[in-house]
């Protein structure tokens, strides 16, 4: 079991007719996942074809939802400029779970797309700039090689996208498996982060112990830790990246960035300190301590 | 992108916000020729893309032209925390009675903008805010509806302003407009002046425009100065890399900002300092690894290289193929660490058996030898 999503979620690929959309939905397939339709404005009534599967293209997520009214969630593959206009389509049709892998959206945009979602309660957005999600043998809802990921009971949380494949091979060697795994996104303004996601692996009954990957930029890992402290009955294994980073430079991703004394990794080794999580000095770390946690 | 101070200066004025006359002087020449047009007391003001330039002797007052021309000889030419003043603002000097702040910046928690107001203005806001923080109003700000004048008033009245209620509300709502309307991610006036006449205008200002936002301002590449940037940056954006110089000795190559970042945290861990963040990004090919490895052999601080490649949508081979082809052509000269691991590692093992280059098989064990030989 899992959080989110399962082997019965339906899927929408939204611009499943460009290159991106195609090869990832072809890949999603592949691993198991039921997309069961596609949208990409004015290729309506196309059909997208992989794998002996033909799969219906709409004008619309209206349209596609009107089609499949058991759509459960939808994966956004358009550039950054139409990336908050595709999210508020899909949630505005009323898809419960929208994941945005866009690299490079305008701030500003996501602002709007947060606060309007704020409207919507029964929406969730994961993303943008992330890797998407996965609940391993069950259902792949993102862009990360399948080949990584083991089922197993241990939730993960994780700002980055590579940090997230290896630390998830590095489980897998050493047989451990992951009920889910989210990547929530590199950018300053994200739809999902930690707070959101802790709260339901505490809930879920197949996952044991949750490892969170942060990194410089922001103070999501402060809440988390604080929340952790009062409400978490699982463990949680901490790792942050970025602790050698200058402030005041953008690491890659446009959140990881250091302002004045918001966002250090100081502050935040301090929060899960305090928060008594451990945190793994290094990947192979994170191995050690899951074990620890898990009792093996 | 950061705009200097007469850039943000005219995009608030585009915006209806009065800020002082002024025009860019370039030559101690050109600033008399402009303070004598004026005819009034001129402020000299560096432009650079850095705080503290009052407290680094790079704003000076100019009583007259001949002044003027001094003021910026002296200020022309001088480096402020590193960085060279190559043009100054002249400005028409304003009449203060009251110095404050008002500020927006892109705040995180609220996943909004904060407007920040304060009767402290003209002085470091980060300072006050360490030292006072009951001095500053805050107030966040819908980002749909935007900011209203009757808002900007109220808070206008909680900060505790004295002067004009609707001119100063105007100022900062112009602020909202110019932020929202040019796609800013921090845009401050300091100070917000009140003129003894009683006119509020924007003494000072500064604005940093979101990157990826650039593609529907095409009215702000003029304002772009690539000379501002390490040239090794800037051949990096042209091959599409997510590059940043660093101040150490290694070379840091990976897939992924947070693998990269590691990476870096792992060089330091080991002992040494990494010279450059370099993210190859996803699903990268020979070509884009071989102009990598290129970028940072150019660099003269670099004395050894750590590269960490965890294929996922990469391919460990093409990576492989992009390093050996350096390799081969010479263009790799100092010593490498590699470390690869994940998609088609295999067949990238098969590609570098046979060539001079150490695999190890975990980043730490990478970065522990390329520390140690780029230390001899």
């Amino acid at each position: 079991m899992s959080i989110l999503i399962n082997k019965s979620s339906k899927v929408l690929v939204q611009g499943i007719t460009g290159r991106e959309g195609a090869y990832h939905a072809e890949k999603m397939l592949e691993y198991g996942t039921q997309v069961i339709a596609g949208s990409t404005p004015g290729k309506g009534g196309q059909v997208f074809s992989a794998l002996g599967k033909t799969i219906p293209v709409y004008n619309s997520v209206s349209e596609a939802k009107a089609a499949h009214p058991d759509l459960d969630a939808t994966i956004i593959f358009v550039p950054p400029a139409a990336a908050a206009d595709a999210t508020l389509e899909a949630a505005h049709a009323g898809i419960p779970l929208i994941v945005n892998i866009a690299e490079g959206m305008p701030v500003l945009d996501m602002m709007k797309v947060v606060k309007e979602l704020k409207s919507l309660p029964n929406v969730r957005l994961i993303g943008g700039n992330c890797p998407g999600l996965i609940t391993p043998g069950e259902c792949k809802l993102g862009i990360m090689p399948a080949s990584t990921f083991k089922a197993g009971r241990v939730g993960m949380i994780s700002r980055s996208g590579t940090l997230t494949y290896e630390a998830s091979a590095m489980l897998a060697a050493a047989d451990i498996g992951c009920s889910t795994v989210v990547g929530i996104g590199g950018d300053p303004m994200i739809g999902t982060t930690f707070i959101d996601l802790l709260p339901m692996f505490n809930d879920d009954p197949n996952t044991d112990a949750v490892v969170m990957i942060g990194e410089i930029g922001g103070a999501d890992e402060e809440q988390a830790a604080e929340w952790i402290a009062k409400n978490m009955k699982k463990p949680v294994i901490a790792f942050i990246s970025g602790r050698t980073a200058p402030k005041g430079k953008r690491m890659g991703h446009a959140g990881a960035l250091i302002m004045g004394n918001v966002g250090t990794a100081e502050s935040k080794l301090e929060a899960m300190a305090k928060a008594n999580v451990p945190v793994a000095d290094t990947m192979e770390e994170i191995i050690v301590l899951t074990k620890k946690a898990l009792g093996l | 992108m950061k705009l200097h101070e007469y850039q943000a200066k005219e995009l608030l004025a585009s915006y209806g916000v009065p800020v002082p006359a002024g025009k860019i002087a370039r030559t101690p020449e050109e600033a008399k020729a402009i303070a004598n047009e004026y005819a009034s007391l001129t402020v000299i003001k560096a432009q650079v893309h850095v705080g503290g330039r009052g407290k680094a002797g790079g704003v000076k007052l100019a009583k007259d032209a001949n002044d003027a021309f001094e003021k910026a000889q002296a200020i022309l030419g001088m480096d402020i925390k590193g960085l060279t003043v190559k043009k100054v603002l002249v400005a028409k000097a304003v009449d203060i009675a009251k110095e404050y702040y008002c500020g927006l910046i892109h705040d995180r928690n609220v996943q909004s903008f904060t407007l920040m107001v304060s009767k402290e203005g003209g002085v470091d806001i980060e300072e006050v805010a360490a030292t006072n923080p009951a001095a500053i109003t805050r107030f966040a700000i819908d980002p749909i509806k935007g900011l209203r004048a009757f808002e900007a008033r109220q808070i206008a009245l909680d900060a505790g302003l004295e002067g004009n209620l609707n001119k100063i509300a105007a100022m900062m709502v112009g602020l909202w407009n110019a932020c929202a309307g040019s796609d800013a991610t921090l845009a401050e006036i300091n100070p917000l002046v009140i003129t003894t006449t009683g006119e509020v205008i924007a003494a000072d200002a500064k604005i940093d425009i979101d990157d990826n936002a650039m593609y529907r301002h095409p009215e702000l590449e003029a304002y772009r100065e690539v000379e501002a940037e390490h040239p090794l940056e800037v051949e990096a954006k042209a091959f599409g890399f997510s590059y940043v110089k660093l101040d150490g000795h290694i070379g840091v190559i990976g897939n992924g900002a947070g693998l990269v970042m590691t990476s870096l945290d792992v060089v330091s861990r080991v002992g040494g300092k990494a010279a450059n963040f370099l993210d190859i990004g996803g699903g990268a090919k020979a070509e884009i690894v071989y102009n990598a490895v290129k970028l940072v052999c150019k660099d003269p601080d670099v004395k050894g290289i750590l590269i960490n490649i965890f294929g996922g949508i990469t391919r460990a081979d093409e990576v492989a193929k992009g390093v050996i082809r350096a390799l081969e052509e010479g263009i790799l000269n100092k010593p490498l660490a590699m470390r690869v691991a994940g998609t088609a590692v295999a067949e990238a093992n098969e590609l570098l058996k046979d060539k001079p280059i150490n695999i190890y098989p975990t980043m730490m064990e990478a970065a522990t030898a390329v520390v140690k030989e780029a230390a001899q």
